[in-house]
């Protein structure tokens, strides 16, 4: 069951027409508008990020792992170990769920992930465009969604998915036509000029997707961001969520408590024991691609729940 | 102030005032009390009537020292606030010493006030200052160190500079908080004003409103007296309306307090 490399998906999901999710009728659209949105970012001296989507494809032939995490321990100010011995590659491509119970550290594990925390012991490496810092990944290759959508309540929903590009440098008709295409993907289009708390809670985290998804991130790490929400929503969501990481042929960690979420989304699932956390099993789900909702109800799909299932109930006893 | 019961706002606190009035000149008539002890509404309207012009000028006197004394508060007091979200160690420096400068009563301290700052506009704004910025900058303080924990971390992801980190996030989260201790700082600038006044005397050439209460009260112009203070306690309502709609205006789309009950 363990899996070192993603099971290549199927290439037909790069072509423009992979792109048509959400209503998004303009798939080849889409793609050009995320290089333009690149090359805003990157600036004229960084040509990289305009050759992206060939180094994509390349890469994924190569396997190449742009998550390496060796060893990682980490040990709180108030004595807390949350993690211990993480080693953890993701490759390009893959969609991997963190899966463990509440408190055991999964937040913290994608926090270092996005070098928003530290760990105490361990190395990180991240195979993303530099900096130009050592070991620092340049801005916009990481897009975050947290468990509450963590939206500004001041500004307007495009001024909230605008956010990453204005921090990058100045706003022009590029970028806005940029987020509204976003927008349009993750099914919000004409509402740019509503406010947050309009919304409800389904559509603010759709809001706090495609604010990730703006820059075009070769990494979209996501922390529970569907734990809040009822069952519909969070199917939709997952549906969606599904169809822009085919299109975008983005990777994606994913942490959830949900043994049915991480089956249902992810090509590989990563159990995680109660605290100190360790990577207890690391199982490919084989499923195919796309995944539809029928799925949810196939053998196949509730074989993984049981064997999943099985050794998060493993991963808990040991604890116990 | 819109939908149902709208109208009801208005005329019920109205109605209830005419209510009192008639009651307070009825009960002034009907005991013969003297005007010098307590005048009824008509004899305090009628010394409004002659009276208005010269205790309206000097009404402007108090009104000047309040407004720039709220200005001084609101620029003073944000720009702390500012370097007291900035440096931790800063803050726990002079944070005691704003919180002496405001528990300390402004009345004991005026006539030193007075005595060190020679020109009397600027120590009466100076004492007003004193009683209206803790409220603002203790205010604005929290409001910048209230970020959300999340968004900050998103700023911090995608590299932003501690100017736009500032900007698009601190002050905008600050702003509610700023406007809340400008609230409270409006009513105590006017109050601050005729305190120092009290203590100044007229001091100057121009008198402010509250040497006109005073100069009433040892002439037993009672009516007159009482039409100061109606004119006095007019502008502090006048001052919290202006400046709970501004704040309203300011916070309409998105903040709480600024919301209707129902949004539709
Ligand atoms: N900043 C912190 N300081 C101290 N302890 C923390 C901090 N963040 C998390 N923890 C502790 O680390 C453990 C793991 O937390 P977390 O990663 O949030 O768990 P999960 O996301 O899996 O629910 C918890 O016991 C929590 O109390
Ligand atoms: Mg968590």
């Amino acid at each position: 069951m363990r899996c070192r490399r993603l099971r290549a998906a199927p290439l037909s999901d790069v072509a423009p027409s992979g792109a048509s999710c959400g209503g998004n009728a303009s798939g080849g659209g889409a793609r050009r508008n995320l290089i333009t949105a690149r090359r805003a970012i990157d600036g004229p001296g960084r040509r990289d990020g305009i050759l992206l989507p060939l180094r994509m494809i390349v890469s994924d032939l190569a396997g190449e792992a742009i998550i390496s995490l060796r060893g990682i321990h980490k040990r709180f100010r108030t004595g807390v170990t949350a993690l211990e011995a993480i080693d953890l590659d993701i490759h390009r491509g893959e969609f991997v769920s963190l899966l463990g119970p509440s408190g055991c550290g999964k937040s913290t594990l994608l926090r270092i992930i996005a070098g928003l925390s530290q760990p105490t012991l361990g190395e990180r490496s991240l195979r993303l465009g530099n900096s130009g810092r050592p070991g620092e990944e340049a801005a916009g290759r990481i897009g975050f969604v947290f468990q509450d959508p963590t939206l500004m309540p001041w500004s307007t929903v495009l001024g909230n998915v605008l956010l990453p590009l204005r921090l990058a440098g100045r706003i022009g008709p590029a970028e806005r036509e940029r987020a509204a295409a976003e927008l349009h993907a993750v099914g919000l289009a004409g509402f740019e000029h509503a406010y947050p708390r309009q919304l409800s809670v389904g559509m603010r985290m759709r809001v706090s997707i495609a604010r990730a998804l703006v820059t075009g991130p070769d990494l979209l790490l996501m922390d529970e961001p569907f734990a809040a929400l009822d069952e519909i929503t969070r199917m939709g969501l997952n549906d969606d969520l599904l169809q822009l990481w085919a299109a975008r042929r983005a990777t994606v960690v994913f942490v959830t408590h949900s043994v049915f979420e991480s089956v249902f989304l992810s090509t590989r699932v990563a159990v995680m024991s109660a605290r100190p956390a360790r990577i207890v099993a690391d199982l490919a789900i084989d499923l195919p691609h796309p995944r539809e909702r029928e799925l949810r109800t196939s053998a196949g799909y509730a074989a993984f729940c049981r064997t999943v299932s099985a050794h998060l109930g493993r991963a808990m006893e040991v604890r116990l | 102030m819109r939908g149902r019961g709208g109208w009801l706002r208005v005329a019920a606190p109205i109605f209830v005032g005419a209510m009192l009035l008639g009651l307070w000149q009825a009960a002034v008539v009907i005991e013969h009390v003297p005007p010098y002890i307590l005048p009824g509404p008509i004899a305090i309207a009628a010394a409004l009537r002659s009276d208005g012009p010269s205790l309206l000028l000097s009404l402007l006197v108090t009104l000047r020292v309040t407004f720039a004394a709220l200005a001084a508060a609101a620029i003073l007091g944000g720009a702390l606030a500012f370097l007291f979200s900035l440096s931790r160690v800063l803050a726990l420096c002079l944070f005691p010493y704003a919180v002496i400068l405001q528990v300390t009563p402004i009345v004991a301290i005026a006539p030193l006030i007075i005595i060190w700052v020679q020109q009397p506009f600027l120590a009466l704004l100076v004492c007003a200052w004193i009683v209206a910025f803790f409220p603002i900058v203790a205010n604005t303080t929290i409001g910048l160190n209230s970020a959300d924990r999340n968004l900050l971390a998103l700023f911090r992801l995608y590299r932003a500079s501690p100017t736009q980190t500032l900007l698009y996030l601190k002050l905008p989260t600050a702003l509610p908080y700023f406007l809340a201790g400008l609230r409270i700082s409006g009513g105590l600038a006017l109050i601050g004003a005729v305190v120092a006044e009290f203590v100044a005397g007229t001091g100057g050439t121009e008198t402010g409103l509250a040497f006109r209460i005073l100069e009433a009260g040892y002439r037993l112009a009672i009516p007159r007296l009482f039409a100061a203070l109606l004119l006095l306690s007019l502008s502090g309502i006048a001052i919290y309306l202006v400046i709970d709609f501004a704040a309203r205006l300011a916070l309409r789309h998105w903040h709480e307090s600024a919301l209707d009950e129902e949004p539709d």
